[in-house]
């Protein structure tokens, strides 16, 4: 994984039409952080509409995903080790931090858990 | 000419059985397969007994145990007594120990094996500390004394969040990355098919009312057997928890199950049973 991974995410997410289909009610802006690295991810209808890359002024997101680029360089490994390899493996270890409004994550968990996942060398299990 | 259909009928066998648990009526379902040492297995908190199908059909396990599995009342097959609509359920330790010796008791078990896992792993120490005369053997898979909740609990059952949905997407990082696609999506379907808040009224159980953390140097492994079976990958019952547990037991063995996660009998049924095999050839 690399930021030109992150921006890729609507090529790897949208072909993908079970994916979409599965989060075809969510409207929302994710705003995903890899260490310093700040990118502002777009969803409507279960699509990735856009991935901004920041620094932001005062940007505007619903729920906030955040952890150090060490942490999600090990989650997006090919084999992460225990405790690595889920997105609630890392927030139980307190190396994820989900911030802002829960909701959106947490009834479209599966989705947010494919979605991230596919930034994963050789795809989520 | 047409083509020969084809088809398996496993040898598990299914009944139901009616008894009082809490001195309320219940009726709930019981699978076993094979015969000999009678093996009763625990399912995992908001699943049921289909998590020990690889068990069952195990013809080399089958051949010297009988092995049983019974879906906890609001699991499964099982149903939640009369007046489940009046109130919230939740599992005690009282109330799941009593369940397992009232189930030995009916089935007429004479000293069984109990392997239970994850909150079946924590209440099989309850077994081993109360009642060691009364099994032969305690297998405790994802033991921990304690769990600590990691997650709002709540968000398991709330009218406006899918609760099947979010619990098998809840538990999905709970299984190990070595999990045949198959199996891995069988575990997360039971859980998908879990009543309202059944899996959160077992948590209860597992964060809240089942801690034996200050007893478990009480249990005496010279009067019953007690092994300790644990996924690498398991993060709400660690492997570090279960070492835990044997620090503080003389004589607990401990097996750390390799790329597995908290659900090893139903998520790697072959690998599972790659370890169970050699626990249960020391038992006679």
């Amino acid at each position: 994984m690399n930021q030109l991974s992150i921006e890729r995410l609507p090529e790897l997410a949208n072909g993908d039409a079970w994916l979409t289909h599965r989060g075809r009610f969510i409207d929302v802006s994710l705003m995903l952080e890899v260490g310093e690295e700040q990118y502002l991810i777009r969803i409507r209808d279960g699509g990735v509409e856009s991935v901004e890359r920041g620094p932001f002024v005062m940007p505007r997101w619903t729920f906030a995903l955040r952890a150090s680029s060490e942490d999600w360089k090990t989650f997006w490994s090919a084999t992460p080790p225990p405790g690595y390899h889920d997105l609630i493996a890392m927030l139980k270890f307190k190396r994820l931090r989900l911030e802002g409004d829960p909701y959106p994550f947490m009834t479209h968990l599966r989705y947010f858990k494919d979605l991230l996942g596919r930034l994963r060398e050789g795809g989520a299990p | 000419m047409s083509v020969p259909i084809r088809a398996r009928v496993e040898p598990v066998v299914g009944r139901y059985l009616n008894l009082d648990l809490g001195g309320r009526p219940h009726r709930l379902y019981v699978e076993e397969a094979g015969e000999g040492i009678p093996l009763l297995c625990l399912h995992t908190a908001g699943s049921d007994s289909r998590q020990y199908r690889a068990v069952m059909n195990d013809a080399g396990i089958t051949d010297k145990f009988r092995v049983i599995a019974f879906d906890m009342p609001w699991h499964g097959k099982s149903s939640p007594p009369a007046g489940w609509h009046t109130y919230e359920y939740t599992l005690t330790s009282q109330g799941y120990i009593d369940m397992i010796l009232t189930v030995c008791d009916a089935l007429s078990l004479d000293r069984p094996v109990v392997m239970g896992c994850s909150i079946g792993g924590r209440i099989v120490l309850n077994l081993a500390l109360d009642y060691p005369e009364r099994f032969r053997a305690l297998i405790g898979l994802q033991s921990g004394a304690h769990a600590e909740p990691y997650y709002d609990l709540q968000w398991l059952h709330r009218p406006d969040v899918h609760g099947g949905e979010i619990c098998a997407a809840m538990i999905s990082g709970l299984i190990g990355p070595s999990a045949p696609q198959i199996d891995r999506w069988e575990t997360q379907w039971h859980y998908a098919q879990g009543g309202p808040g059944v899996f959160r009224g077992d948590l209860y159980f597992y964060t809240v009312d089942g801690d034996v953390r200050d007893r478990l140097s009480a249990i005496d492994t010279r009067r019953c057997p007690l092994y300790l079976l644990t996924g690498e990958y398991d993060y709400s019952c660690t492997p570090d928890d279960t070492r835990a547990i044997a620090q503080s037991v003389e004589g607990a063995r401990v097996t750390i199950m390799k790329g597995m996660g908290h659900f090893p009998m139903s998520e790697d049924p072959e690998a599972f049973l790659s370890y169970l095999r050699p626990v249960l050839s020391e038992i006679d």
